[in-house]
Order: C-alpha cells, then structure tokens, then sequence
C-alpha cells in the first residue's frame, strides 16, 4: 500500500519535473530578452547620466526627481517640471478619451455582431479582425491621408463650400485621439464581443416581460453581464494607448509629445538614460495600478480567470 | 404589435455598428486606390498606374528591408512556435502544481508591459551585451522578436490542448506506444491546426512590430515597418501606400488563412 503510494508520488514528482523542463525554453526567452532586462532599467534609473549616452555606475536620485520636478540652475531649488507635468497629463488623458471613445463606439458595434444569426456572425468577426491584425503603422498612415489638410475630409468640405480653408486636423491632440480610437476599436470590440456572445437573451426577454425600457434593459441587464468584456477591453486599448509611440509620431508631428516620446527623447538627443528608465518605470507603475484595478473588479464579478 | 417587438434591438445601435465598419474600411481603401496613382502628389488623382509598385520594387533599401523583416519574422515565428508549444504542452491538461500560475504570468508577461519599456529595457540590457561580446548582428531582433511573439504563439496552442481530452493518448499508452509516439502519433497530428494558427499569429505580430524593434535594431537594421515610420517621418510619397498595400494584402491573406484554420474544427 505504502509502496504504491510512493510510486505515484514518484510519478507526480516526475511529472512536475517533466512539465518545468518543457517550459524551460520559453521561459528562458522571454527571461531574457522581456522580464529580466526590466530589472536592469530599474538600476538605471538610480545612476548617473554618462556624457555620451550611457550611463556612470555612480549612485543618484536625480533622475527619479526629475520625473516631475526641475532643478533651479542657479539657485538649486526644486519646482515642479512643468514640461513633464504636461506631457504626463497629455498622455493620460489621451489614454482615458481613447477609452471612452472606443467603448461608445465598440459597445453597440460588439451587441450588432452579436445579435447576428449564428452563420453571419463569423462574418462579422472576420470583419473586425482583419484591422486587428493589420500593421498598426500602416492603418496610422491611412488616418493620416484622411485627416491632413489636402485629405478626402478636407477636400470634401472645401468642394462642399461647408468651409473655405482646411481644417487644421493633423500635428493637434485632437489628431492622436481620432488615431488612436481609430487603430485600437478592434481591441475594445473583439473581449465585448466574446462576453456579448454568451449572453442570455431569455434574461432581456425577463425584463421585457416585466416593464423594462430598453434603456433599462441595456444598463441594468445587458451592461451588468458583459461587464467583464468591457473591462478587458477598456484595459487592452488603455494600456497601449497611454504608451503609444506610433501614433503620436506619425500624428501628432513631433510637438505634441507623449510619454513614449519623451521616453525616447532621453536615449537620443536628450542623452539622460536615467531619466529614460525612470520615466518607463513611471509609465509601467501606471499600467501595473491598472491592471489591478481589473484584478480586483474582475474579481469582484466572480470571473474565473484560467 | 408584439410579433413587431424584437427583444435584441436597441435604438441607434445598428447605426452607430455601420457607421464603425465604414470608418475602420474607408481610410484602408483610400490608401490603397491612391498607390495606384499616376500623380506624383497623394492630393490629386493622375489617373491609374503601377509605376508607386514599380519604384518601390526597384528600391534596393525597401527589398533589403522587406527580406530583413522575412528572415527576422520566419525565425521568430518558429521558434517562438517551438516554445510556445512545449510551454502549453507543460501547462494544460494537468491538475495544477506548485508553479503553474507562475508560469502562466511570466508567458502573458511580454503582453502586460507598454512596447515602449520593453523597448527601452532592450536598449539598455543588449547595449550591455554589444560592448561585451562585440557582436551586432540580427540576432538581438530575433531574440526580441521571439520573445515578444510566444504569448501570441501560446494562445490558441493552449485553446486547442484545451479542448482535447486525454482518452486517445492514454489509449496509445495503454498499446504500450512510447510516450514520443504518442505525441508523434497522436497529440501532435491533433494540436496541427493549433500550432499553425500560432506560427501564423506569431509571423504577423513579428511583422507588424514598430517600437522594439525601432529600439534594439542597430544602423543598416531596418525592417520594413521601421523603414516605413522613417519615410513617413520624413513626408509623404505615393512609394509608401504602394509598400504598404502590398503589406496589407500579405497580412489579410495570413489573416484569412489563420481564421480557416482555427476556425476548423474536427
């Protein structure tokens, strides 16, 4: 009895072994050229900027200071960095009216797919993923064409006579924002989607049956049960869109920084590698408050997560 | 009146759905009429032509790109496949053991960090390596790429392991196979459709990258959509809505091949 006990424990124990070896490669990988090179930014962040780029291996704080403050040059006080605060403040902001947008428009648009009969359904799907796996850069750059001044939008409207100059559209905020929501509406469609898919609509029917408006029906029965879809999605588009590089770079023209594009600032022209790595942990400080604020609401709505 | 009443409409939503298609299609399509423009300006139309095609063909700088992002994509795209596989095989089916939410934390970690901090984290650690060793060549992109690329890999990997049970490999076991054969015999021949969508999904995701690979890529290492964001930076010409409609025609044609076969179910 005992004997076959340990035999299967020995089996178990194998198998363990077996299963850690097979994930060992994989593991290993994205160890070292994902996770592990995190940790490295970390300890630049507390060095000193070298003159040429790089860093000296000589401890100092200042590049974590000057996420948000600035040294007076010649009296040493400490202000807050106003060009810092703005961007920081851009950035979120961008993310979190790109969030919005996406979900105002991927809402209704995953409920449409959803409520299709089964065999157009995929269709639909189908539809909405091919932007999704289309190159990012290249769907920034049709935006780009749409919106500059001798774009289809513009042109249109001054043929129209609606306008009799173009709209500058191009290198504002306003720009980013339509290319954000634009590149990212299949992130927040496709998680509503999938929740929308399983809902049950004997449960609408119910409160039909018992005097519910639409409105009433839509917040108080549709909303509640797709509710994990839409926080899924509404952390997928925030999270690329507060670190998002492409788009502000092909859109937004330079001037209207990002964080990511301060980001890259400090290891080209600006030279302060510390400051770099300070700010992409900032930025992943964010992002980590986030996702736990998901965990935590995911949790809350009793989704198992596999 | 009641049969009139459909429970699944809701005011404004239909509309609000068109209008998404639409905008998500209309700009994909501008861009591509306007790479068959004879105008050398992408504001006017000059009439139909291939000649955007013709001179992106004979660009020496986008061919060299074009094949850069190819040879990078291929490699990362099989070995992160590998990975992935192996890693799915060691994390589903089972009942759970100390170290599998781990493991599944660290294999979705490359999904949860911005591109930006990874890129930048890339910068720094292989800098390190580049005065270390010396050497510069493709391989710290391929060692990125294929990092990045085995969560997407191990999705639908995992989804099918998932949905196959494990009654046909204890059959194999029980005719005395060997546990390789079984997996030669059995589970990969089921796992088929699973690994090619990974090594499909994989190929994209490392074909569309931008920012890590704008950040790890040494001088004379662009990739097409490297190459690309540096043209576009610096003005517009018709060449690059020829480049990038050939890249939305590779990418929706591996797309629709992707959605087949995960689609597939036997």
């Amino acid at each position: 009895m005992a004997a076959a006990e340990e035999v299967a424990k020995a089996a178990e124990r194998r198998d363990v072994r077996d299963r850690w070896l097979l994930s060992a490669p994989a593991l290993l990988v994205i160890l070292l050229a994902a996770t592990g090179p995190l940790l490295i930014v970390l300890v630049y962040s507390f060095l000193t900027p070298g003159a040429y780029g790089d860093v000296k291996w000589q401890f100092s704080p200042d590049a974590w200071i000057s996420v948000f403050m600035e040294r007076d040059i010649f009296d040493d006080t400490l202000s807050l960095a106003a060009a810092h605060v703005t961007i920081f403040w851009r950035s979120i902001k961008l993310a979190v009216v790109t969030t919005l947008a996406t979900l105002a428009l991927g809402f209704p648009t995953a409920y449409f797919m959803a409520t299709r009969s089964e065999k157009t359904r995929d269709l639909w799907l189908f539809l909405i993923t091919i932007p999704f796996w289309t190159n990012l850069l290249i769907r920034t750059f049709a935006v780009l064409q749409i919106i500059r001044n001798e774009g289809i939008i513009n042109t249109i409207l001054l043929k129209l006579g609606i306008i009799s100059a173009p709209i500058q559209i191009l290198y504002t905020d306003t720009a980013i924002l339509i290319g954000m929501a634009y590149v990212y509406l299949p992130l927040m469609v496709l998680p509503i989607y999938a929740s929308m898919e399983k809902l049950d609509f004997r449960l609408v029917e119910a409160g039909y049956d018992l005097y519910a408006t639409r409105f009433k029906v839509l917040r108080k029965i549709i909303f509640p049960l797709v509710k994990p879809g839409v926080i899924a999605g509404s952390i997928l588009v925030f999270i690329p869109a507060l670190g998002a590089y492409v788009t502000p770079v092909v859109l937004g023209g330079g001037k209207n920084m990002m964080l990511s594009n301060l980001i890259e600032l400090q290891f080209g022209q600006g030279r302060n590698w510390p400051l770099g790595s300070a700010l992409s942990i900032t930025v992943m400080v964010i992002v980590m408050l986030a996702l736990l604020a998901y965990v935590r609401n995911a949790g809350k709505s009793g989704v198992r997560h596999g | 009146m009641a049969s009139n009443f459909s429970i699944k409409h809701q005011p404004g939503f239909t509309t609000i759905a068109a209008t998404c298609f639409v905008v998500l299609y209309l700009p994909i399509i501008v861009l591509v009429l306007y790479a068959f423009n004879a105008a050398s300006s992408t504001s006017e139309w000059g009439g139909f032509s291939l000649r955007w095609f013709q001179s992106a063909y004979q660009n020496t700088q986008v061919i060299d790109a074009t094949l850069r992002s190819f040879q990078i994509g291929a490699i990362a795209a099989v070995l992160s496949t590998i990975f992935a596989t192996m890693a799915a095989l060691a994390t589903t089916r089972t009942a759970p053991y100390p170290g599998l939410t781990f493991k599944y934390a660290a294999i979705n970690q490359p999904l949860m960090v911005p591109e930006i901090v990874t890129g930048v984290a890339l910068l720094i650690f292989f800098s390190r390596i580049k005065i270390f060793t010396g050497y510069s060549g493709l391989g710290y992109l391929i060692a990125a790429h294929t990092a990045f690329c085995i969560p997407f890999a191990y999705l639908p990997i995992r989804a099918r392991l998932e949905n196959m049970d494990l009654t046909l490999e204890r059959a194999a076991a029980d005719l005395y196979a060997t546990p390789w054969k079984t997996f030669r015999r059995i589970t990969l021949p089921l796992l088929w459709p699973g690994i090619l969508a990974g090594l499909m999904l994989a190929f994209v995701i490392s074909l569309d990258d931008v920012v890590i690979t704008e950040f790890v890529k040494s001088g004379g290492q662009d990739t097409l959509p490297t190459y690309m964001l540096g043209q576009i930076r610096r003005g517009v010409t018709p060449e690059i809505n020829a480049i990038s409609t050939a890249f939305l025609l590779l990418s929706v044609a591996i797309v629709t091949l992707f959605f087949f076969v995960s689609r597939k179910r036997d």
